[in-house]
């Protein structure tokens, strides 16, 4: 056999363990992807189809009912879709400004509280009160039940994520541009807002990415805290009708009474058709975020 | 860090520190009010919780009696502990090995690949199901387990088998569990692992070629000693949180735990997390939920303490 010299690279896998190797990916990629055809293919089957065949990856007998039905209840879905985005926009805000300014304060060398902030960040990475202490506190001392900042203040900082702000700004703004700003007599929040953030913007993509996932994803704290259904989220909404799929079904149309309506309804193909609709934003945006939460993983490793 | 802190020791407070500590202020607050208010929490687990008419919460929880380590000696002598802490340990052993044993194959596999373009696209594929809530997944779960119409069971069927009341039968759980456990994080760990594969200095491989090292040998005695301290750091800091569980995946997966299921997949989450649910006493509740950060706290110190002795600049502390 003649090896092409030109095509043969050096320190090469030989061509039939690359096709191996590929073959392998692929199949990981698919476990990986596919299931999401599943839950997307009973979305779009017929009730009827659903009840006599069971689940099919290709459906049996197409239908739109359960996209209808959601449109047809747009007011409960889209309700809960504003609060997820408000939530998540919210959540990105506030998760950002409190974690880069600590992250920030805790990078000034000479700042005089610096070891003591350094204990307060730290000692909630090895201890905290545990699931039920912070729950009494959050419901019954902050009263946060049934308020949206039960699910937006909880999760809005980490320490983990203040170390790495910290590590970030202490490696790549020159204490240099700092000293000269105070010379010319800017405050530390000037400095901050107009010298440190803009110069920052990988750390910030990174952190709001965190929050945004974080946010979007999160159903444990409405779980606990909330029991408005004003209040629910596209998340806890699939939470919910997990165990009660007719709360949605509000809005009867073409001369049927509220009973048959809800007799009606295409149960199975909803539920999937819900998270269809949380999958999707995701499958759309992380892919062209996902250096971000790299470059966010490989800073938390190295110590600041 | 220590000694510039001696010698700046003696200055005096200036604008500086006033504006830096105003610009921290908002964050020390949530500090205090959502790390450390909790942390006083703790004392509700030395109490019988009483509400007294007509007052609110603090009252009561300091009017109420203090009981010592009763309500401890209640939990860690009730049916639930032993089955709790065996769950709870036995899981976690299995998610970090076999987790962290794939991730690193796989990105070892994933660096040789001739593509560097699929090796791309298969990374953001395998990283997908790490952006997906528990929730979302347990209705793909569903989809698949759920005995009458679910594609596992019509798989089973269609191969002259039996169908299987997945939700009902308790042996099959550690290995469901276990697999979407490792589902999940493949991605997350192998980017990890890759990109410390990706530092590794390229001359390293190019005297081994030289030398007349076959691809197998290069891994062997290149790239896994390379990312040997990054591979026990990611399993000393997981050893540090043995006593947590993921807790959307034991408590979203299972259906939200059938009785069925219950001493087979239930940990000390879903444990604390039913109590605050049901109108078990909240001290109980408490004596149990103190003991899971109490643990917790002397694994990741323990864990910190062994990292130390390999590296001392991969601890957290």
């Amino acid at each position: 056999m003649v090896i092409n010299k030109k095509e043969k690279q050096f320190n090469q896998i030989k061509f039939s363990t690359n096709v191996l190797f590929n073959l392998v990916f692929i199949l990981l990629s698919l476990v990986c992807i596919f299931p999401v055809v599943f839950v997307f293919s009973i979305s779009v089957s017929s009730e009827s189809a659903l009840q006599k065949y069971g689940y099919r990856i290709i459906p049996t007998e197409f239908s739109s009912a359960a996209y209808q039905f959601l449109w047809n209840e747009k007011d409960t879905i889209l309700h809960a879709l504003w609060i997820s985005i408000l939530v998540t926009g919210l959540g990105i805000v506030i998760s950002v400004l409190l974690t880069t300014t600590m992250g920030y304060v805790l990078s000034r060398v000479n700042y005089k509280l610096r070891e003591f902030y350094t204990w307060l960040v730290f000692i909630p990475m090895i201890f905290n009160g545990g699931m039920l202490a912070s729950y009494v506190v959050n419901s019954n001392i902050l009263h946060l039940r049934n308020t949206i900042w039960a699910l937006i203040l909880p999760l809005a900082v980490s320490s983990f994520n203040v170390v790495i702000c910290k590590t970030f700004f202490k490696t790549t703004i020159p204490d240099s541009i700092i000293e000269s700003a105070k010379v010319d007599g800017a405050s530390q929040l000037r400095i901050f807002g107009q010298i440190v953030l803009p110069i920052s913007k990988p750390i910030l993509a990174t952190i709001a990415l965190f929050a945004a996932f974080g946010y979007w994803n999160d159903w444990f704290q409405a779980s606990l805290y909330i029991s408005d259904s004003n209040l629910q989220s596209l998340q806890s909404m699939l939470n919910n009708i997990q165990s009660n799929i007719e709360y949605i079904a509000n809005n009867p149309y073409g001369g049927l009474s509220l009973q048959q309506y809800k007799a009606s309804m295409p149960t199975e193909s909803v539920r999937m058709a819900i998270a269809i609709v949380i999958i999707v934003p995701i499958a759309c945006v992380y892919p062209f975020f996902q250096k971000y939460f790299i470059s966010g993983l490989t800073i938390g490793s190295v110590k600041g | 860090m220590a000694e510039k802190d001696k010698v700046k020791k003696r200055r005096h407070w200036n604008r500086d520190d006033t504006e830096l500590t105003l610009i921290s202020l908002p964050t020390v607050i949530w500090f205090v009010l959502f790390s450390y208010l909790p942390m006083f929490g703790i004392i509700i687990a030395f109490k019988e919780y009483k509400l007294s008419g007509g007052h609110g919460f603090l009252y009561s929880l300091l009017h109420s009696e203090w009981v010592g380590w009763k309500n401890f000696k209640y939990f860690f002598t009730s049916n639930a502990f032993a089955m709790l802490l065996r769950n709870t340990i036995l899981y976690n052993v299995v998610f970090i090995i076999l987790g962290a044993f794939f991730a690193v194959l796989f990105a070892v596999m994933l660096s040789n690949l001739r593509n560097k373009k699929g090796s791309k696209v298969y990374q953001t594929m395998m990283f997908f199901p790490y952006f997906m809530s528990w929730v979302v997944i347990s209705y793909i779960v569903y989809a698949v387990l759920t005995p009458e119409k679910g594609y596992a069971n019509a798989i089973i069927t269609a191969l002259g088998g039996q169908k299987i009341m997945w939700y009902q039968e308790a042996k099959y759980w550690p290995f469901i569990l276990t697999f979407m456990k490792i589902w999940k994080g493949l991605g997350y760990g192998m980017v990890i692992y890759l990109a410390s594969i990706t530092g590794i200095d390229p001359s390293l491989y190019e005297a081994a070629v030289m030398d007349g090292a076959t691809k197998w040998q290069q891994a062997k005695y290149i790239t896994l000693p390379s990312i040997k301290t990054v591979l026990v750091m990611m399993l000393i800091l997981d050893t540090g949180k043995i006593f947590y569980s993921d807790f959307g995946l034991f408590y979203q997966i299972t259906g939200q735990i059938p009785q069925s299921l219950y001493s087979t997949v239930s940990t000390f989450d879903t444990y604390i997390y039913k109590a605050i649910q049901s109108s078990a006493p909240i001290g109980k509740t408490a004596a149990a939920s103190f003991f899971q950060s109490i643990c917790c706290c002397c694994t990741i110190l323990f864990a910190n303490w062994v990292v130390s002795k390999i590296d001392k600049d991969s601890t957290i502390i």
